[in-house]
């Protein structure tokens, strides 16, 4: 148990910290790759609870493909970083306390809840329930009881694959491509000109 | 020493505050600005698995893999657009967003 909660400070602390040299570094390509720790510790406390199914999901889509997309996009754009740095000292005296009353208030909350709320009963946090892992579990009530939420996460997923490749494709002007019907339609007459020439002048063009 | 309900929902209410404080210091730069809202979205599915392992009801895990969803799709989408407006603009200053007003 004690191990337990050395653990759970120790990813507890490394989330929290991490997510706030995200939104505080001055390079933003040390942000995504602070993001990057925040998510993997974040899936550490995912397996805390027993969640692993969802940790291992976490690992594989945030720092996976969301953070490598985000540094891909970080290192592309040729921006001057320092000059969209420049507010942080304005806002940072209202932002802090605004952010440490919502904390405040939402950490308040929160006791209340785990004090009196629905799952006040509960001490320890969930583990296999009747034999079945974490991942069986799951399967069984998204495929039953969710199946067509599930398709429309995939729906979701679609369009968003389709709006990205269609706000990102660009059409280059000057590309030469090969048009099939036109080759085809081509035959002698429209393929071959026939030019007089005066004798001593050649081609003019 | 137990670490219960309470100890994860308080760093979820942390890391959600620290999302909308990045949010509100780095207006100017709207890739941080996305990473923000991806902490916020990390903070709302550790609330999630908090609750659905200590109600004991797998529910919850599967709201947050379609928050997560939701997620990439959003950051995704984001940085495409964002791609655009860089090419558009030459610059990803967020107050020029506003010459697309009408």
């Amino acid at each position: 148990m004690a191990l337990q909660a050395i653990a759970f400070y120790l990813l507890a602390t490394v989330t929290i910290g991490s997510g706030l040299a995200v939104v505080s570094v001055r390079n933003p390509v040390h942000s995504v790759l602070f993001l990057i720790l925040t998510f993997f510790s974040a899936a550490g406390l995912f397996l805390l609870l027993g969640a692993e199914f969802l940790a291992m999901l976490l690992v594989v889509v945030y720092v996976g493909a969301v953070a490598v997309l985000f540094l891909f996009v970080v290192m592309m754009l040729d921006v001057d970083f320092g000059a969209l740095k420049q507010g942080f000292a304005k806002y940072a005296p209202v932002g802090g306390a605004v952010g440490l009353l919502l904390a405040f208030e939402m950490i308040i909350v929160a006791t209340a809840v785990a004090r009196d709320g629905a799952a006040s009963g509960a001490r320890e946090p969930m583990s296999a329930v009747g034999g079945l892992s974490n991942t069986e579990s799951i399967g069984r009530v998204l495929y039953t009881d969710y199946v067509y939420f599930f398709q429309a996460a995939g729906l979701v997923l679609l369009v968003a694959m389709i709006g990205a490749i269609v706000l990102s494709l660009r059409h280059k002007p000057g590309v030469r491509r090969q048009v099939i019907a036109d080759q085809v339609a081509r035959n002698a007459q429209s393929g071959m000109r026939t030019v007089q020439i005066k004798p001593g002048e050649g081609m003019g063009e | 020493m137990t670490i219960g309900l309470s100890h994860y929902l308080a760093v979820a209410a942390i890391l959600f505050t620290i999302g909308v404080f990045g949010i509100f210091v780095n207006r100017k730069n709207i890739i941080v600005i996305l990473m923000s809202i991806e902490l916020i979205l990390l903070a709302v599915n550790i609330n999630l698995v908090a609750f659905s392992a200590y109600l004991n009801d797998v529910v919850g895990q599967i709201f947050a893999m379609f928050v997560l969803t939701v997620a990439a799709a959003e950051a995704a989408v984001g940085l495409a657009i964002l791609v655009t407006f860089f090419r558009n603009r030459g610059g990803i200053a967020v107050d020029d967003a506003a010459v697309m007003k009408g």
